[in-house]
């Protein structure tokens, strides 16, 4: 796989694929986790206004561990992109974030990933892959 | 798993979908006049930063993240992330009628429109959350909320 005129192995290529999606999974499920020990965000706006819900969100350890996961993925996905094709490395790495949030999802959110959920990852999957083309 | 889903709720998903696609789209039309950025110009970043199109897709983002958010403290991972999927959907339809891409009118591009559009479907009339334990906000952590409450 060749971009910007570097050679890189199929498991070079891969595994950066897999670093970019792992670290937004790693993102998303922190943030989500930290979201849902924070609560409400409307309910806490209502009793302690715009400034608590911020100041209740951006002091949340795990959501600062979110985010700085997603940094990693921009980080790793800019670091894909000159070294892969990004025909190949944004919709494979969309793709494959998608299916590992559902996985994630169940696995540490405990998250009901019932068929429907199952389906709708899957068609998103296939959906943003198609979009490459 | 229950849904409770209020037409407020529902509004701050459409922000989920709409602001991450237009802010993209804005993005990439005001990165257009200002030209292509390598590393011997990096100083372009800085008059992109100048550049209203430009300022606007970052708030639009901005906007997102801060709905994002929102949806996520009420509503379940896998529930949100199809809705911000169909942002992709968006950005093709922008691209297409406003930014006049050619690409845009592939076969294959929208057939993903389509599965796309089915699988936000599938989750769209399910519950949007997973009931646990139930916990009060301003409980835990208490520390968070003290010095906001002004």
């Amino acid at each position: 796989m060749v971009a910007g005129g570097v050679e890189t192995s199929v498991l070079e290529t891969w595994v950066t694929i897999v670093t970019v999606a792992a670290t937004a999974v790693a993102g998303d499920v922190l943030t989500a986790g930290a979201m849902r020990r924070i609560g409400d965000l409307d309910i806490i706006r209502a009793r302690a206004g715009m400034g608590g819900a911020i100041k209740a969100v951006v002091s949340s350890p795990m959501f600062l561990l979110g985010v700085l996961s997603m940094a990693l993925s921009f980080f790793s996905l800019l670091f894909t992109v000159s070294n892969v094709e990004v025909s190949l490395a944004a919709p494979a790495s969309a793709s494959l974030t998608f299916l590992g949030n559902a996985f994630a999802a169940k696995l540490f959110l405990k998250e009901n990933v019932d068929r429907r959920r199952w389906l709708a990852a899957l068609f998103v999957c296939a959906g943003v892959f198609l979009l490459s083309k | 798993m229950k849904h409770t889903l209020t037409p407020q709720r529902y509004l701050i998903l459409l922000a989920v979908m709409l602001t991450a696609s237009v802010g993209d789209t804005l993005l990439s039309h005001g990165m257009k006049q200002v030209g292509p950025v390598s590393l011997a110009h990096l100083g372009l970043l800085l008059a992109a930063m100048r550049n209203p199109w430009v300022i606007t897709g970052i708030l639009c983002l901005l906007g997102f993240f801060a709905s994002y958010l929102t949806a996520l403290s009420w509503a379940d991972l896998t529930f949100v992330l199809p809705a911000t999927a169909f942002g992709y959907v968006v950005v093709l339809l922008l691209a297409k009628f406003w930014l006049h891409e050619a690409g845009a009118s592939s076969l294959y591009r929208w057939a993903g429109i389509v599965l796309i559009v089915c699988g936000v479907g599938f989750v769209a009339n399910g519950p949007s959350q997973t009931q646990h334990e139930p916990v009060d906000p301003l409980e835990e952590p208490a520390h968070t909320l003290t010095g906001g409450a002004r």
